[in-house]
């Protein structure tokens, strides 16, 4: 909450030095801001409705049951695909994967997962792809998936 | 014209609302257990992105009429090599918001010229290279793994962009489809 109040606080100071230097500037601006805004605004409750439903199916006692105890491989690649598929906020999943770690999973496997569920979006590719093409999307997912299990594997000899 | 598309725009919000609650009403007959649990996530999201995306917007409306195409040019564009990867990490590693409030200023970047290297380290930074993130992460792993995947990252998120790049010529990304008028 501290990060919005203050982004918040630069918007509105950087909004109020504009309109000292030009006004019609700093109305074109908001006019484009506001327009960006209602294109971009279906999109954002699309994401938060789907953000929503697949966490609803991939519950943290899912997430606890697939990643905790012995590592193997295929629980390094399902670790990275789970965090693929799922947009769980920072403050639910840092804990978890802290727990996690105390009943034994893995750093492999914890690592794997934090990678691809911050680095990888499955939920979002579609806005992802109407603002920065198909090939970006494609090429920046999927490289971030292997680095995800590179970084994975290389934490996993280093602790 | 502009009144006329602000309506355009206004029709469709309305109508991506009402879908949503049919499938948020669907979800609660036919799921009731994960329907609880999937609206507390959308507030909590709604709650961020509804105090985080203003700011953001009226930010990238700011950016647009006072920082001219040269100057993101000149320090973002094609040549402008490791300082330009330093400074979109920087940019990236600012706290904000998800991801997801970062593509459409990653779009304006390409928009305005900046090396499609440079906008996908931004990406990687605000993913995964936030700063309060990595200080919470210490708390729950450990200083030893935070300082290790943060560093393994860092390296990480450099080869995607430099990868990406050599992959992809500018002239052939569709970028920018929904926010070009």
């Amino acid at each position: 909450m501290l990060v919005a109040l203050i982004i918040n606080i630069i918007a509105i100071g950087t909004l109020v030095y504009s309109f000292t230097q030009s006004s019609r500037k700093s109305i074109q601006a908001l006019k484009t801001a506001l327009m960006k805004g209602l294109k971009l605004a279906p999109w954002m409750v699309g994401i938060i409705v789907l953000i929503g439903i697949v966490l609803s199916f991939v519950p943290p006692e899912v997430i606890e049951r697939y990643l905790g105890g012995e590592m193997t491989i295929y629980q390094v690649v399902a670790a990275a695909l789970i965090g693929t598929v799922s947009m769980i906020p920072n403050l639910i999943t840092l804990p978890l994967a802290g727990s996690l770690i105390d009943s034994g999973a893995s750093y492999t496997t914890i690592a794997a997962f934090l990678t691809t569920l911050t680095m990888v979006g499955f939920v979002t590719m579609p806005l992802e792809i109407k603002l920065l093409g198909k090939k970006i999307t494609f090429w920046r997912n999927l490289l971030a998936f292997f680095f995800a299990i590179i970084i994975a594997v290389i934490i996993g000899a280093l602790m | 014209m502009k009144q006329e598309s602000i309506a355009g725009n206004l029709k469709k919000l309305a109508i991506f609302l009402a879908l949503t609650a049919v499938i948020l009403i669907l979800m609660r007959y036919l799921f009731p257990e994960q329907s609880a649990l999937s609206l507390e996530v959308m507030r909590d999201y709604s709650k961020e992105v509804a105090l985080i995306f203003p700011p953001v917007l009226v930010l990238m409306g700011l950016a647009d009429v006072w920082i001219p195409e040269d100057m993101v040019k000149q320090y973002l564009g094609k040549t402008s090599g490791w300082r330009g990867i330093l400074l979109s990490l920087f940019l990236g590693t600012l706290p904000t918001g998800p991801l997801f409030i970062a593509f459409p200023i990653a779009s304006e970047m390409l928009k305005k010229g900046a090396r499609i290297a440079n906008v996908v380290v931004f990406l990687g930074a605000w993913a995964s290279l936030k700063m309060p993130q990595i200080g919470v992460e210490i708390q729950f792993l450990g200083l030893e793994f935070a300082f290790y995947r943060a560093g393994l990252t860092f390296i990480a998120v450099i080869c995607i962009a430099l990868i990406t790049d050599k992959l992809l010529k500018r002239s052939e990304i569709s970028w920018g489809k929904i926010l070009k008028e």
